[in-house]
């Protein structure tokens, strides 16, 4: 296949490299440097989508991040991507893409038909039309928008490509390469300042890379490339291409997100296929540039409407023609440019220019050369369906209403130029109220609100030499102001050709009788007409129109028609476009990867896994794990094709008969030390600390301010001014906080400090009724005794020539012990545990069975503990002290808090003795009341009794003390049961506890 | 995301703290006997305020101090920070 519209001489592609790719099935042929959309018009290939809302042809508009047509689904390496622009997806060996809504080909595609039902399909056509009747809703109209919809087709497959996040500060932060970017970085550099000059495209030089001008006896484009090589040397600075800084937030702070890998057939190894940069800057200096818009006339979405720099670029920058036969319709000398550059390399163009009688240095070039120019002369209406074959024009009358008598002229393509747009989103979205300019009618930046400066084009200064005279100052003053350097820097002397005023022209009126679409919004087909109807509709505030048209809302966020779309409302509306106002630039300036954003965050890395020193013993004993917080804990030590079920009940057992023990290393626990110690615990638990002896331990619970229960746990008196306290696994690091909080905030006098040891101990909890005898083998040396080591004492022991920390505290309501080894030792204290209880029969057990021996023990824990409980619901009303103090205790004295009638922990057992209630059942009286049947209490936590062999649940119930004996339902709606049960107490086994102290 | 400079340890991006509320408000003494309205006052009534808001962040990735924040919540401009006992003029 041939490259029909390639030229030589031109460009800056690498011809010694052919490149094969395939679109729409079928094989082609480009070179290294070109970009997807390069390629394909080297090709000839013009057409490429389907518009969004009419499936009319789509081509090629723009030739970079504006562009809104030639949007395609990309196969990489296996992978799919969808809506990626064809004008920013360089080309590699391999590469497929397809087009996108479209179906079934791009050439015949039956949703084309809207474009002949487009009389009915207006704007706010779906808001008026899927209205009624409301049960069409999800059956036909979603079902068949969804399918219409789209811009192409996620993956549903696991994305194997990684992306990274870097966290990034510089002094000054430059967005863009253009001339503008190139000066201010060069100047600042100098100075040494620690620069980043981020440029989205391949190449570094923006405009220089087209524009025939000169920068100290150089071209622009081989002054740009030495100074980007020369930057390049610098320690000081960071140069990124295809890096786009899509987002300006608070304090200076932007994310730039930088395309290692598109650019190659596949990511390399170790290679991220993107990096996501969070940039802290000093100084921020915007050199955004700008963007070329249309001119509004019939038909304008045909493809081979271009933007005139669009056809440029192709031209200079890959060597590419648009069209053989082309028409350039301009308001400005831009256009002449386009004009001129098809003229040098062998094309005839025909300028039509709206203007009656420019005068320039640029418009005498192009006379010169002998281009054909027509003055006061406009588009009408291009012809052709899947590309322009000729077009209507007319002359135009001065105060552009009345147009002369229509022609046809052939032609391949329309380049057009209505002027230019200042790339002002970074600006507006650092929180900068943007200004119009008259003479450019556009928006530019005003007072700037962070540390931001915004220079060149997108500061609305369309000249090179004044560009770079303000790029060198800023990046120099800038850089000066951080580094106090001051390299004195010449400017170079710069040749150009001055530019006439442009036209303020943007559509064309349609000739009578005709009823062309004129398309401001060309990603989602919205037309003049369409602004005219929300406007007659009664649509005023920009933001409205905006929402109710879709202008500017589709993937290019209206980068080529928010301003023709200003301009149409002011005119209507007949108010000046300021006083329209523009719709808010929100970031990303272009769409962003999703996994960029995430980076590696995925799968387990969203949250990191943490593990007990013990872990891989448990591994090695077919422990069945489950997340606990961010632990990983064993559920239950699977033995042969035993079930949660049947393993967490003979793990249970075997507790209750011999001794079990438990991974407890998760618990929180802190250090708390200084000579207030005591008075801080006094203060922040609801029971009483000041007389706690050295070597004893105490259970406490600790509320928020509201009086709701916030956590509990044991605190130990290790020595006199030192304990130890632990928390649930869960509220570790908030409980932490609060202390913080408390010892900084609100009680500094007290001398105390707080530090998390959760992973310096290792824990184990040895229980059941041989539990003694295995602690006496454990540690010989130590009396261990009922006297030695009452319940709730605490004594340093020697396990094996390793220091131990053994508490008497007992979670599971046996005789239990809790042994605490510095995490290192862990796994030693483990296997000795396991090889000196083997003659007690012992068994590990997990957090199921550890679950089920405090539920039917009734010890409240974190599903009763739920942040919505108070002492009294819990039945620990006994721990709370009448006497002193406490945080949170003003907050019980609320009515609701003492009610007569207040939420009580229960035990709940079914009267069959055989169904387990599911867990979140609501209580009701009556099973048959009608909905909404009132709801007493909820089942807060189910277990099977290994004591009483059967089910039993603790239940948060209404007016809980008085409800023992009762008669109720539990009805579970998700699990559609309901199921008869008596209301016991909550302590179901020992209810004495007897055991604990035996 | 805010640049917040913790007088402790310098200038930190926001997601080493985490946010704390109203500085002002003031726990009532312990002991001492307090009206449910003064209570309530205390514990849940806050005032949404639109500009200058004195508030406290906890460098919970970082030093782990408790500090203050003068912060404007419309612009999100920090206007000074103090340590946890430093005085507010």
């Amino acid at each position: 296949m041939t490259q029909a519209f390639r030229i030589e001489n031109s460009g800056l592609i690498n011809r010694d490299k052919k490149l094969s790719f395939k679109f729409n099935g079928k094989t082609y042929f480009g070179y290294e440097g070109d970009t997807l959309a390069s390629a394909l018009l080297a090709n000839g290939v013009h057409l490429v989508g389907r518009s969004f809302k009419y499936h009319r042809p789509r081509g090629f508009f723009g030739a970079g991040v504006d562009e809104p047509y030639a949007v395609v689904q990309l196969y990489r390496n296996g992978e799919t991507e969808p809506n990626i622009k064809a004008t920013e997806q360089e080309l590699f060996e391999g590469l497929e893409a397809k087009s996108v809504n479209c179906w079934p080909s791009v050439n015949f595609d039956i949703g084309a038909i809207n474009n002949f039902l487009k009389i009915f399909l207006p704007a706010g056509f779906y808001y008026k039309t899927f209205m009624w009747p409301k049960s069409f809703w999800y059956r036909i109209y979603e079902p068949f928008i969804r399918k219409a919809a789209g811009l192409g087709v996620a993956s549903i497959k696991h994305d194997k490509e990684r992306y990274e996040h870097k966290y990034e500060y510089c002094d000054l932060l430059i967005a863009g390469s253009g001339p503008s970017g190139l000066a201010s970085a060069y100047a600042a550099a100098k100075n040494g300042a620690k620069v980043i000059l981020a440029e989205d495209k391949p190449r570094f030089g923006g405009s220089l890379l087209t524009s025939d001008v000169n920068i100290g006896n150089q071209s622009g484009k081989d002054w740009a490339e030495g100074i980007i090589a020369e930057l390049k040397t610098m320690p000081n600075v960071v140069v990124k291409n295809r890096s786009q800084i899509f987002g300006y937030y608070d304090h200076n702070m932007l994310v730039m997100s930088e395309k290692v890998s598109d650019h190659l057939p596949a990511t390399k190894k170790y290679h991220p296929n993107k990096r996501l940069w969070y940039i802290r800057a000093k100084e921020v200096l915007i050199s955004s540039g700008s963007i070329e818009r249309p001119i509004v006339f019939g038909n304008n979405d045909t493809p081979g409407v271009i933007l005139s720099s669009a056809a440029k670029e192709y031209l200079k920058v890959y060597g590419v023609l648009v069209g053989r036969k082309p028409l350039v319709f301009t308001n400005n000398d831009s256009g002449y440019e386009t004009a001129i550059e098809f003229k040098k390399h062998g094309v005839d163009p025909v300028v039509l220019d709206s203007r009656k009688n420019p005068e320039s240095e640029i418009i005498d070039e192009a006379k010169n050369l002998g281009i054909n120019i027509k003055n006061s002369y406009v588009v009408v209406a291009a012809q052709g369906y899947k590309k322009v074959k000729s077009a209507d024009i007319a002359s135009i009358s001065e105060d552009k209403k009345q147009l002369g008598k229509i022609e046809n002229i052939q032609c391949d393509c329309i380049c057009v130029s209505g002027f230019w747009t200042p790339t002002i989103h970074l600006t507006s979205q650092s929180g900068n109220k943007t200004k119009f300019k008259e003479e450019i009618d556009a928006f530019v930046p005003g007072q700037s609100k962070q540390n931001e400066i915004t220079l060149g084009a997108a500061n609305g200064v369309f000249t090179l030499e004044e560009t770079l005279k303000t790029s060198f100052k800023a990046g120099s003053e800038l850089s000066k102001k951080i580094t106090e350097n001051d390299n004195e820097i010449a400017i170079p002397n710069v040749v150009e050709k001055k530019s006439s005023q442009h036209d303020k022209f943007w559509c064309v009126p349609l000739p009578k009788g005709k009823n062309y679409k004129r398309f401001l919004d060309f990603q989602n087909d919205v037309a003049v007409s369409d602004i005219e109807i929300a406007l007659r509709e009664g649509y005023r505030s920009i933001e409205h129109v905006k929402r109710y048209t879709t202008l500017g809302m589709a993937t290019d966020q209206g980068k080529t028609s928010n301003l023709n779309g200003l301009q149409l409302v002011s005119e209507i509306e007949n108010k000046v476009v300021p006083a329209v106002g523009h719709t808010t630039f929100r970031p990303p300036y272009t769409p962003v990867s999703i996994g960029a954003i995430v980076g590696r965050e995925v799968g387990k890395h969203s949250k990191p896994t943490r593990k007990s020193p013990m872990h891989s013993w448990h591994e090695k004993n077919n422990a069945v794990f489950v997340d606990a917080g961010v632990w990983l804990r064993p559920r239950y030590y699977k033995r042969g094709n035993e079930n949660l079920f049947e393993g967490s009940k003979r793990e249970a057992k075997n507790v209750r008969t011999n001794v079990g023990v438990c991974d407890v290393t998760t618990l929180g626990k802190i250090d708390i030390k200084g000579p207030d110690a005591a008075e801080l615990l006094n203060r922040v638990y609801t029971n009483a600390w000041l007389k706690l002896p050295v070597g004893k331990a105490r259970y406490g619970v600790m509320l928020r301010e509201d009086g709701i229960v916030m956590d509990d746990g044991t605190t130990t008196r290790i020595s006199e001014n030192h304990y130890h306290m632990t928390t649930t696994t869960a509220q570790a690091a908030n409980v932490l906080s609060h202390l913080e909080y408390y010892l900084q905030l609100v009680w500094p006098e007290l001398n105390v400090n707080v530090v998390s040891t959760t992973e310096q101990w290792a824990g184990a909890a040895i229980a059941g009724p041989k539990s003694r005898d295995l602690l006496q083998k454990l540690f010989p040396n130590s009396d261990v005794s009922n006297e030695g080591l009452p319940f709730m004492g605490y004594i340093e022991g020697d396990l094996f020539g390793v220091k131990a920390r053994i508490f008497r505290i007992s979670f599971s309501g046996e005789l239990a012990y809790e042994v605490n080894v510095e995490s290192d030792y862990g796994n030693f204290m483990w296997e000795k545990i396991m090889e000196v209880g083997e003659e007690f029969k012992i068994q590990p057990y997990g957090t199921e069975a550890l679950s089920t021996l405090r539920i039917e023990m009734g010890h409240v824990a974190g599903s009763e503990l739920d942040g919505r409980t108070i002492p009294y619901d819990n039945a620990l009303e006994g721990l709370v002290s009448k006497k002193k103090d406490f945080i949170g205790k003003r907050s019980l004295k609320r009515t609701a808090f003492t009610a007569e009638v207040r939420q009580r922990v229960v035990g709940v057992v079914p009267l069959d003795k055989q169904t387990s209630i599911p867990e979140g059942s609501h209580l009701v009286k009556d099973d048959k009341a009608p909905l909404p049947n009132p709801k007493l209490g909820h089942i807060s936590a189910s277990c099977w009794s290994v004591e009483y062999d059967n089910p039993f649940s603790l239940a948060i119930l209404k007016d809980g003390k008085n409800m023992i004996g009762q008669k109720l339902f539990a009805m579970s709606p998700l699990k559609n049961k309901v199921i008869p049960v008596e209301i016991v107490s909550s302590h179901y086994v020992d209810p004495k506890g007897e055991r604990v102290r035996s | 995301m805010l640049y917040i400079n913790c007088p402790h340890c310098g200038m930190r991006s926001q997601n080493e703290f985490s946010y704390g509320g109203d500085a002002s408000v003031k726990r009532p003494e312990l002991n001492k006997e307090v009206s449910d309205q003064e209570w309530d006052n205390f514990v849940y009534n806050r005032k949404s305020l639109r500009g200058k808001h004195l508030e406290l962040w906890q460098h919970i990735s970082g030093c782990r101090q408790w500090i203050k924040v003068e912060r404007d919540t419309a612009t999100h401009e920090i206007f000074r920070t103090f340590k946890a006992d430093e005085e507010v003029a």
